[in-house]
């Protein structure tokens, strides 16, 4: 008999780390779609205001801050209004902390299902992204609405030329969450020490990224800090462009496009690792 | 000449025994430290054979060794094996669920595993966005499902149902309509766990029938079931597990009636390595031991003849035991239970027995007809339970002259055999 080499598959102790399987991804994008879809189908069953809480999430995180941050502790806004100023922080940075603490538990919260069917494990933290690009649409329009309101109403506003990066400050602290939770993810398959960081660290970050105070007031001293953080340059971008406020900047742009470059390597070789035998320790 | 649709090569799998836990940080930088040094994982070299029966010096098991076979196209294939031989694990290398620690698998077309019926099932979802979401985690397209949307809701039954959300399904209900996306599924390749013992007897059929359609076009099934008779039923060909290694292939007459001869006296020693231990265990059971009326172990016995069954148990608990139970199921080998024999019965709950020792249960007659038997074994202290072990052993009863006529019940006729008086009245 003569030996057949043309195998359609080949089950190994180990994959490349460099092997992305897209070929397989975009095989099973109907999968994708229906997790997309299963989690905004579940999420509101049984609420009465169904998906109006994607708009009342925001509104009310807004107003907590405008409150606590504006009213109590008189941060200051460079002269915005402070329900815009903040609102466009946390458009943004909740599509980042929404990403990654939600891919961070792709592994251990989906054990049940990887244990019993094979399809390509990057499907799961993609769905997540996509599910989350979506909410981010959907809140954007809200954060739209008000900002064309105050750019009728007041003079206060300078929206310019650098919108058009807009669609890649989005993608880029999207593939950012998604990698840090990936990293995440494939660590705490073993060790789960780091689950407990997950939580207090992203909190710890958004107080480290220009959220809730603009980057002018930070002192000298501390800016480096502030700036190492590859969140702070898209932040302060997405705001320059739609406020006409922040510092832009190519350089720190630049350092965090390199940043989450090397970030999504990594991610990607870890999670090529853990994910033919996480099974076994999880 | 039939060509050939997978191929096992040499593949192994290793498992690191208890908890993961400080002891895991240092062999992973020992293994790092190894590699870095361009040398083989010191782990790999360890490592006892899967026999569950014999405490190991290692803490590492192989739990499966070595395991070669090839499967042709249109194969129907059983897997056989007793617990912890190492069948799971295999379906789980084959369906890609964790990969082997070392070998290869090689396959040609499509393939699906079914090792659960219903996998990522949403609650609130309705029946009909189900079946989209579980066929697709199987691996369908949006529009293969569409295109036998029909076919799936007719054979699984819950028409009525199908824009309920799933948690207001029966388990029934669930599992036809799981199946009936699994059976849908057009693989070159199925790989099916047993999944078939759930579901009314009716549905059992129906899936079995499905299953055997399937086979007759031409399509490779691996199955793994305890059921004899239906994988007797079902299967052309059959491989027999044994500690992790592969001990016969061939007819599956011949495998079966391999395994059900090898079904010897045997007694299981903790640790059990499919029983995974939550916290620390406060009891457990060593050793199962059955024995005839002259108290020789034994696990073939007569229709009404006497039974011993002894029963060592152990525990973390100093000073003595209060309301201790052992007790053992006694069932069907399609896993319906027949009896429940335990110490409480006969002997109340006790303040005081010892906090280890021996305890022996004696049947003076067995009335159970011709066939095999299983017993499931559980320790329990004061109503909680602590351990519980399926099929820890296996035993078969041979059909004796119980009436005395020449005349007994076929084993179709029931399980049981009662002595029984018929007089006239008038």
């Amino acid at each position: 008999m003569k030996k057949q080499e043309n195998w359609d598959l080949t089950i190994k102790p180990h994959s490349k780390w460099y092997d992305l399987k897209l070929k397989e991804i975009f095989k099973y994008k109907d999968l994708l779609f229906l997790f997309v879809r299963r989690d905004f189908v579940s999420l509101y069953k049984q609420t009465i205001l169904g998906p109006l809480w994607f708009f009342i999430q925001p509104i009310i995180t807004a107003i907590t801050f405008t409150v606590i941050f504006g009213n109590l502790a008189k941060i200051s806004t460079d002269g915005l209004p402070q329900i815009l100023f903040y609102l466009c922080g946390i458009t943004l940075w909740n599509y980042f902390s929404d990403t990654l603490t939600k891919t961070s538990e792709t592994f251990t919260a989906n054990a049940n299902i990887f244990g019993k069917v094979y399809f390509p494990r990057m499907i799961m933290p993609l769905s997540v992204v996509v599910s989350n690009l979506i909410k981010l649409g959907v809140q954007f329009l809200l954060f739209i609405v008000v900002w064309i309101y105050f750019l009728v109403k007041t003079n206060l506003i300078q929206p310019n030329v650098t919108l058009i990066l807009i669609p890649f400050l989005i993608l880029l602290i999207g593939l950012m969450g998604l990698s840090f939770g990936i990293i995440i993810s494939s660590l705490t398959t073993k060790y789960r020490d780091l689950k407990f960081l997950v939580t207090f660290g992203v909190q710890l970050m958004m107080y480290a990224s220009p959220i809730v105070y603009p980057l002018s007031i930070v002192s000298e001293k501390y800016k480096w800090l502030i700036l190492t953080n590859p969140i702070t340059s898209i932040i302060e971008t997405f705001k320059y462009a739609f406020l006409g406020v922040g510092e832009f900047s190519w350089i720190y742009l630049g350092y965090s496009l390199g940043f989450t470059m090397i970030l999504l390597t990594i991610s990607l070789i870890f999670f090529n690792r853990v994910e033919k035998t996480f099974m076994d320790t999880v | 000449m039939s060509k050939i649709v997978l191929k096992a090569e040499n593949i192994s799998k290793q498992y690191r025994l208890g908890q993961l836990g400080t002891g895991t940080i240092s062999h992973d930088l020992n293994r790092l430290w190894a590699k870095m040094r361009g040398k083989e994982d010191p782990y790999l070299k360890v490592g006892d054979i899967n026999d569950r029966s014999k405490t190991g010096g290692s803490n590492y098991v192989w739990s499966l060794k070595d395991v070669n076979f090839e499967i042709e196209q249109g194969d129907v294939v059983g897997i056989i094996g007793k617990n912890g031989a190492g069948k799971s694990t295999l379906l789980k290398i084959l369906s890609q669920v964790t990969s082997p620690t070392t070998g290869e698998v090689k396959i040609k077309g499509r393939i699906a595993s079914l090792l659960e019926v219903g996998t990522g099932f949403h609650p609130d979802l309705s029946g009909r966005e189900n079946i989209f979401l579980n066929g697709a985690i199987l691996g369908m397209t949006k529009q293969e499902i569409k295109s036998k949307l029909d076919e799936i809701v007719d054979f699984s039954g819950v028409a009525k149902y199908l824009d309920t959300p799933v948690k207001r399904y029966s388990s029934g209900m669930m599992v036809r309509l799981g199946f009936a996306v699994a059976a849908h599924l057009e693989p070159e390749i199925l790989i099916v766990d047993e999944v078939l013992a759930v579901g009314d007897a009716e549905f059992q059929e129906k899936c079995l029938g499905k299953m055997k359609d399937v086979s007759g076009q031409g399509r490779t099934i691996l199955f793994v079931s305890h059921n004899m008779s239906s994988i007797k039923e079902l299967c052309s060909r059959g491989i027999l597990l044994q500690n992790g290694k592969l001990e016969l292939d061939g007819n599956i007459q011949e495998i079966v009636n391999h395994y059900t001869g090898q079904v010897d006296t045997e007694s299981i020693v903790f640790p059990d390595r499919d029983f995974k231990p939550i916290y620390k265990l406060n009891a457990w059971i060593n050793k199962i031991t059955l024995l005839n009326s002259k108290n020789e172990p034994c696990n073939l016995f007569k229709t009404g003849a006497e039974v011993n069954i002894e029963a060592e148990y152990d525990s973390n608990i100093s000073g003595s035991i209060e309301d201790l139970c052992i007790a053992f199921a006694l069932t069907s080998i399609t896993g319906e239970t027949i009896c429940d024999l335990s110490n409480i019965y006969t002997e109340g709950y006790k303040n005081s027995s010892s906090n280890r020792g021996i305890l022996k249960c004696q049947i003076p007659r067995i009335f159970l007809n011709e066939g095999h038997y299983k017993l499931n074994a559980s320790i329990s202290i004061k109503g909680i339970n602590q351990y519980w072990i399926k099929d820890i052993i296996w035993f078969k009863i041979e059909k004796s002259d119980f009436y005395g006529t020449g005349i007994i019940p076929s084993p179709k006729d029931g399980f049981i055999l009662f002595e029984q008086n018929w007089s006239k009245i008038n």
